[in-house]
């Protein structure tokens, strides 16, 4: 079966002359502004569910009527909705799942609605690892107290206690008389359910679970291989909408000083606005509007900062605050007294960009006062928030709506795109489609920030670790704290995480990139402890259980270990193994890797990777899976290639031809291990597993190699250099 | 301006526009076919691959007046008679995507490498399909799902 939007399919010759949109009918325009998901409205107005959502603006919680989060039409098909987005992660998919479990209905008969600021409850936005770990338990509340309010009318249309009601799939009935049922369709007919508990149900216990735990198929995946699934720059509202392509400074902090946009505006069905700051050009077609700015002739002043990718690490440490210690325990002198080896180490992390293939995209309709924007974001509604505020619109006035999002990593938590489509869908009254180049993509991305990490440590005449003093800069806290024995220890965090607020020592955005400032301290912790452990001439794993007693990270270190067919040797060994841990959003990760190097060109192949993750509860093993793949994948780029040049306040690297993203060519066979945790509360999947990947590469280069890389990315150039200084 | 006449996903399609407009606009814009996606705009990403007589091109440095007499493929007209292609059926079985957004060119660009070569091999998937960026990391399902169509195809790519 194939999603057929009945488009393209009718007469045997597609013509079409000139400039012409395709017409959109209102119904298939509804359809459309939900992903092709929404069922909703055919059966039930949607007013019905705005009701249930609490005033917009300020701030918000996740609202207690479990109505906000399902909706059972007549048809008994189940309409999940959650202020969410899917970006790739799954949560389409595993947040049905936890619906279904326990409202007890087929996750088949479930439809999502996800990150549409008129439909969905509130949500703070999809980060962090928190839409299974932190959303998770409130949805399944809302459908736990929507099931026990249905037992309750069943009991009643039933006449039969509660006690003796059983469900299945949405059919309630009477266990001494299966055939006296009733379906919850039947009970609610379509209305919302306006009985609620004084004492909320409890959630069903992990071992009556029966659609948690299961690798439920993904449900974009008809879409997204057919080509069906929309994105924002997908989306075309009714009467089609213009491309705006914004004239960019050609460095941050410059500013505009001279325009001539006469030669753009020669160009045939070219508009021209011209707004404050804002200069942009307007044509129905995207290469036109393109051709129309690169016409535009302006001058800019600029106001470059003193720095540039090399002396960055400098300007931060010089910079940065005294910093907050975020962990510490016993006392350094006395660590200092009892090391027999001591060693000092500086480690440098560069910025990275979030490269998402699909590029910040929106578009922007403003009808009756009401301004309507389909955005790639991974916040909806701090985004509505910040459109109310850019146009002085009120909350009723602002609707965003959230399509399928083409990855985001943190990078679509910032939809500047949004606001400018809105900006300009208000200025002209024309729908306008904004889709950033690739060139403004590298540009306005909110950078991972580079970081620096010093850390001073040592160990006993027992090979014990008796001293760890840490100072992270600029890379943020998440990961920082180290998670082994430690008599005598302090963890340093200064200069921020780069989320912005105060003075930024960063000569451009910066923000949260999957798993924020965590993949600078994992490299710098667990290349540490690989330095000690080759000092004290131990195997790397053996030092590490040597020095650990959390009975998580233990495990998770013997399931890699046990999968990965670790035989203890100390490094470098020549093996070319490596290994790291890390714990992230509550889940405990150990990555052990096999690499080769080419020690004439400094080129590093990773072989293999095994990954074991403790995540406590999973909901949607394979999904977990995907994820874990994708980080390591993924993490492959920041730990050998990727690296923002910039020069002052210009960005150096403006595509994929100098921004390298991993290629196929390099992907390793990854195994990846879910570490059984039944008793521990479902943690985080989507970021986890990408941390430990630049330190258990550098581990693997010195066990390969004997030489010890201390600055992300390990290109070819730093490895010779490397191989150099041994 | 004169009209450009192709074979669209297997109709006659006739557009009037300049011949040096971008294919992937020309698709997406006017012809509504938004399954091709904008990626980079340099041909260094893949997400705009379309076939052009059978041959995978990147449509964002395409010119339209290039394909005048052609036969263009794109994701929309690879799933024929209401059945998947081999290949979209493996990448749905593998979870071969995440985003989704690079899909479209991955499953063109590996439906244009099984024409030419139908038996290719774990080491002709790599070195074909290397110039197609996955940011989600999708890459070791990829790589399975277009070895599971190639044995699904037996040596036919239809």
């Amino acid at each position: 079966m194939i999603p057929d939007d009945g488009r393209n399919d009718d007469g045997n010759e597609l013509v079409v002359d000139g400039p012409t949109t395709f017409p959109v009918d209102r119904r298939d325009f509804i359809k459309l502004t939900a992903t092709g998901l929404l069922v909703l409205f055919t059966v039930e107005p949607a007013s019905a569910l705005l009701e249930t959502q609490p005033p917009q603006g300020g701030r918000q919680g996740y609202p207690t009527d479990f109505n906000a989060y399902l909706h059972i039409g007549a048809d008994g098909r189940v309409t999940c909705l959650v202020g969410k987005i899917e970006m790739g992660q799954g949560a389409m998919t595993s947040l049905g799942q936890m619906l279904a479990e326990d409202l007890d209905v087929p996750t088949a008969s479930v439809d999502m609605v996800m990150g549409d600021t008129d439909l969905c409850p509130w949500d703070g936005g999809t980060f962090g690892s928190m839409s299974t770990r932190a959303f998770g338990p409130v949805l399944r509340q809302a459908a736990a107290e929507a099931r026990a309010v249905l037992l309750q009318l069943a009991s009643e249309r039933l006449q039969v206690p509660a006690e003796r009601l059983a469900v299945k799939a949405g059919i309630v009935s009477d266990i001494t008389n299966p055939k006296k049922t009733v379906t919850y369709a039947q009970l609610t007919e379509g209305r919302r359910i306006e009985r609620h508990l004084e004492r909320k149900p409890p959630v069903k216990p992990v071992k009556a679970f029966t659609v948690i735990g299961t690798s439920v198929p993904r449900r974009d995946a008809l879409e997204k291989v057919t080509g069906k699934a929309k994105y924002a720059g997908d989306i075309l509202p009714p009467g089609g909408a213009l491309h705006a392509r914004i004239l960019r400074p050609p460095s941050h902090a410059a500013t505009m000083t001279q325009v001539d946009t006469s030669a753009a505006e020669k160009i045939p069905g070219v508009r021209v606005v011209r707004d404050g700051d804002m200069i942009a050009v307007l044509h129905e077609h995207r290469d036109v509007a393109d051709e129309a700015l690169a016409l535009v002739k302006a001058q800019f002043a600029r106001n470059d900062p003193p720095v540039d990718d090399k002396t960055i690490f400098d300007h931060l440490v010089k910079t940065a605050d005294a910093g907050r210690t975020v962990a510490e325990g016993g006392s350094l002198p006395e660590g200092e007294r009892l090391v027999s080896e001591v060693i000092d180490q500086t480690y440098l992390d560069c910025y990275r960009a979030h490269a998402p293939i699909e590029p910040h995209s929106a578009v922007a309709a403003f009808e009756n006062g009401k301004v309507t924007v389909w955005a790639g974001t991974q916040t909806p509604f701090p985004l509505k928030n910040q459109i109310m505020q850019a146009l002085r619109l009120p909350a009723e006035n602002v609707r965003v709506i959230t399509p399928y999002v083409g990855g985001g990593f943190g990078g679509k938590s910032a939809s500047r795109q949004a606001v400018e489509a809105a900006r300009l869908a208000t200025l002209t009254g024309k729908p306008i489609r904004v889709i950033w180049s690739r060139e403004e993509e590298f540009f306005y991305d909110t950078f991972r920030p580079a970081a620096v990490v010093k850390i001073r440590s040592g160990i006993n005449a027992s090979k014990n670790i008796v001293l760890w003093d840490y100072k992270v800069y600029c890379a943020g806290e998440r990961g920082a704290a180290h998670f082994y024995n430690i008599p005598n220890h302090r963890t340093v965090s200064a200069g921020g995480g780069g989320f912005g607020g105060g003075q930024s020592p960063h000569p451009f955005a910066t923000g949260a990139w999957r798993a924020p400032g965590a993949s600078s301290n994992v490299f710098a912790r667990e290349s540490q402890i690989d330095i000690m452990a080759a000092k004290a001439g131990v195997d790397p794993v053996e030092f590490r259980q040597k020095n650990l007693t959390d009975a998580r990270m233990l495990r998770v270190l013997a399931t890699a270990a046990k999968k990965f067919g670790w035989t203890p040797k100390a490094a470098p060994s020549g093996r070319g193994f490596g290994v790291a841990c890390g714990i992230d959003a509550g889940t405990y990760v150990c990555e052990m890797a096999e690499v080769a190097v080419d020690r004439s060109t400094g080129h590093v192949q990773v072989k293999r990777v095994v990954c074991a993750q403790d995540m406590g509860v999973v909901v949607n093993p394979d999904g977990a899976l995907q994820q874990i793949e994708g980080c390591i994948t993924m993490g492959l780029g920041y730990t050998l290639s990727e690296e923002v040049h910039f020069k002052g306040g210009e960005v150096l690297d403006r595509n994929f031809d100098t921004y390298e993203l991993p290629r196929f060519s390099w992907v390793p066979r990854i195994d990846a291990v879910l570490v059984d945790a039944p008793d521990i509360p479902a943690a985080g999947g989507g970021e986890p597993a990408i941390p430990p990947v630049g330190a258990v590469v550098a581990n693997a280069i010195f066990d390969a190699v004997g030489a010890r890389l201390y600055h992300m990315p390990m290109t070819p150039e730093r490895v010779k250099q490397a191989l150099a200084r041994t | 301006m004169r009209p450009v006449s192709f074979t669209l996903n297997g109709k006659p399609t006739r557009v009037t526009v300049d011949e040096k407009r971008v294919l992937l606009w020309v698709l997406r814009d006017q012809l509504g076919l938004t399954g091709t996606k904008f990626g980079c705009g340099q041909a260094v990403c893949g997400a705009c691959t379309v076939l052009v007589d059978n041959e995978a091109v990147r449509s964002c440095i395409t010119s339209i007046g290039d394909v005048q007499g052609k036969q263009v493929l794109t994701i929309e007209g690879l799933a024929r008679d209401g059945r998947l292609h081999p290949i979209q059926d493996a990448f749905v079985t593998h979870a071969a995507f995440q985003c989704g957004y690079c899909t479209p060119g991955m499953i063109l660009g590996a439906y244009a490498m099984l024409l030419k070569n139908p038996k290719a091999r774990r080491a002709d998937i790599l070195k074909e399909m290397d110039g197609h960026l996955c940011r989600c990391g999708a890459h070791q399902r990829i790589v399975q799902a277009v070895e599971t169509a190639a044995a699904a195809m037996k040596g036919s790519a239809r």
